[in-house]
């Protein structure tokens, strides 16, 4: 893993050095990498390690001579959704207000290799998503701004106490000034789709390159059958459903009553 | 070891969930209830979506009830005509509960509808069975449940017309009270997972004054064919039954039940209901502590 990971960084080196002498342009050169491009959940699944690499050099061909910084942010696909709050009434807890967001993440982490507050101005973090606290979740319905804060918040904690939501502050690591790596971790509860890996080089507060890179998640094998036929062929999937609790029952029925 | 489940869209321990399945298994061998009731709640608990929990629990009690059905009709212990009469109105009940539950689900108060009917219903059997047991156990009472109780159907059921014979049932009543019980049942199966035993066996006795030797029969009969369709239901308008997650609980449940059929041929039957009703009091203590306790988590996401 290891071997291959040196052996494939080597070569993006290689490719990114190559790559500048054609073009010739001025600002850094950021080449990313994931150690997965598809990720398959299938029987056994209980989450994901995800390696995102690459390496940053200067249009000259060298190591960059000034300190940058790396952020990458990992995110799942967005999806509408209705966000409802349970209050107390009579006694009860219950689902009180509700509050909808057109574009939530399901799927949302930012490895960075300081924390971001000293790496760039909210500002800046704010236009590129670089933080929790900045998702562009395009809340939608007529609600007064602050209650609107207060349900964006309660989203972003609940899927950060989820595992689903994260900020990792000392997640990148860069070495020798060229080589980056980032691990994030994604849960076994992650939502199916496409996911985009965004890596940032920022110096000075100002991002210098960004690169984007796909990672497919999908559900293969034997889940990704029963997925499909719960929600194309429902009528067969039930029949399947009754049939394998109509035999268990009878087989284990006839087999203990014998003995 | 983890299993993860496609539907539920999480990883779990498989052997916990077979262990729970074994657990209701035991519950449905010893007191011929199908244990959704236990199911669903424990499932949620472990953090499978309720919807999920309520629709494979469903597929479960449909595993759990074939052999007992299959013993009891051998006995001839089932009543064909009632049960016939209660799945009619079980299966009005399953659609009546369907629609119900897509309402309450975009209102958003399905959960907690669920456990409000999980406490009341829970928690009223539960005092009514606690009572009756203790006082069979009592020293000095009339050695509860051997006298024969003088069987008599309440009088709203008299009331009623059309007259039907149920030969087995010893009756002569009106079909249409256990069509209504059957349709009520039915609602719950949908809304609840359960199989509905535990209301069925006391309303057939109590209200219908149904024969005793029928009645588990007859009430395991319902609850198979109103899981089957209850669980057509959930496939076909919430597709929230998880097959990997009802196969789990079948294996566990399936085993399960043979052993508490052991038990039951060597414990007091006193002693039994004494702990059932002790078991079904503590779930709905701890769902009514679930609702009047702050949650852990106060929003919940749902798809637009």
């Amino acid at each position: 893993m290891t071997g291959t990971f040196i052996g494939r960084a080597r070569a993006i080196t290689f490719l990114a050095i190559a790559a500048l002498f054609l073009s010739g342009q001025r600002e850094p050169i950021l080449v990313p990498e994931v150690s997965q491009s598809r990720i398959e959940v299938r029987q056994g699944f209980t989450g994901a390690n995800l390696l995102l690499y690459g390496a940053v050099i200067d249009p000259d061909g060298t190591r960059r001579q000034t300190e940058y910084d790396i952020v990458v942010v990992l995110k799942g696909p967005t999806e509408p959704i209705r966000l409802r709050e349970k209050d107390r009434i009579a006694g009860i807890w219950m689902n009180a207000g509700s509050s909808d967001f057109r574009s939530a993440p399901s799927f949302f982490a930012v490895a960075s290799s300081r924390p971001i507050d000293e790496i760039v101005d909210p500002r800046t973090a704010a236009i590129y998503e670089l933080g929790t606290q900045f998702i562009q979740l395009s809340p939608s319905g007529q609600i007064e701004p602050e209650e609107q804060a207060r349900f964006a918040s309660g989203l972003v904690e609940m899927r950060q106490r989820g595992g689903l939501y994260k900020e990792d502050p000392q997640g990148v690591r860069i070495s020798e000034g060229v080589l980056y790596q980032a691990r994030i971790v994604l849960p076994s509860n992650v939502i199916t789709g496409p996911y985009t890996a965004e890596t940032f080089a920022i110096a000075n507060g100002r991002v210098l390159a960004s690169a984007t890179a796909e990672i497919a998640v999908e559900k293969v094998g034997l889940e990704g059958e029963v997925v499909n036929a719960a929600e194309r062929a429902s009528l067969l999937y039930g029949l399947g459903a009754i049939l394998l609790s109509l035999s268990m029952g009878w087989f284990a029925g006839r087999f203990f009553n014998r003995s | 070891m983890d299993v993860y489940l496609p539907i539920a869209n999480l990883s779990v321990n498989g052997l916990f969930i077979v262990l729970l399945g074994g657990l209701t298994g035991i519950l449905s061998g010893l007191f011929g209830v199908g244990g959704g009731f236990l199911t669903t709640p424990l499932l949620i608990f472990y953090g499978i979506p309720p919807t999920v929990a309520a629709a494979s629990a469903a597929t479960q009690v449909t595993g759990a009830s074939v052999s007992g059905v299959l013993a009891h009709s051998k006995q001839n212990g089932v009543d064909y005509r009632m049960g016939a009469v209660m799945v009619g109105g079980g299966v009005v009940g399953a659609l009546i509960g369907a629609l119900l539950f897509s309402a309450l689900q975009s209102l958003g108060q399905i959960d907690v509808v669920i456990n409000v009917l999980y406490v009341l219903m829970l928690g009223t059997i539960g005092s009514l069975m606690m009572r009756e047991a203790v006082d069979a156990l009592r020293p000095g009472s009339k050695t509860g449940g051997n006298q024969p109780r003088k069987r008599r159907h309440h009088p709203l059921v008299a009331g009623l017309p059309f007259r039907w014979r149920f030969y087995r049932s010893g009756l002569y009543i009106s079909p249409l009270a256990p069509l209504i019980l059957g349709t009520l049942v039915g609602v719950l199966t949908m809304l609840m997972g359960v199989g509905g035993g535990f209301i069925l066996v006391p309303a057939m006795l109590y209200l219908l004054g149904m024969s005793g030797n029928v009645v588990v029969g007859t009430s395991l009969f319902q609850i198979l064919f109103v899981t089957m369709v209850t669980t057509m239901t959930h496939a076909l308008t919430t597709k929230a039954v998880d097959i990997i997650l009802a196969g789990l609980l079948l294996l566990g449940s399936v085993l399960g039940a043979q052993f508490g059929t052991q038990i039951a041929m060597k414990a007091r039957p006193e002693v039994l209901r004494l702990v059932l009703a002790a078991i079904v009091i503590a779930v709905a203590l701890r769902m009514l502590y679930g609702l009047g306790v702050q949650p852990d988590e106060i929003y919940t996401v749902s798809p637009l």
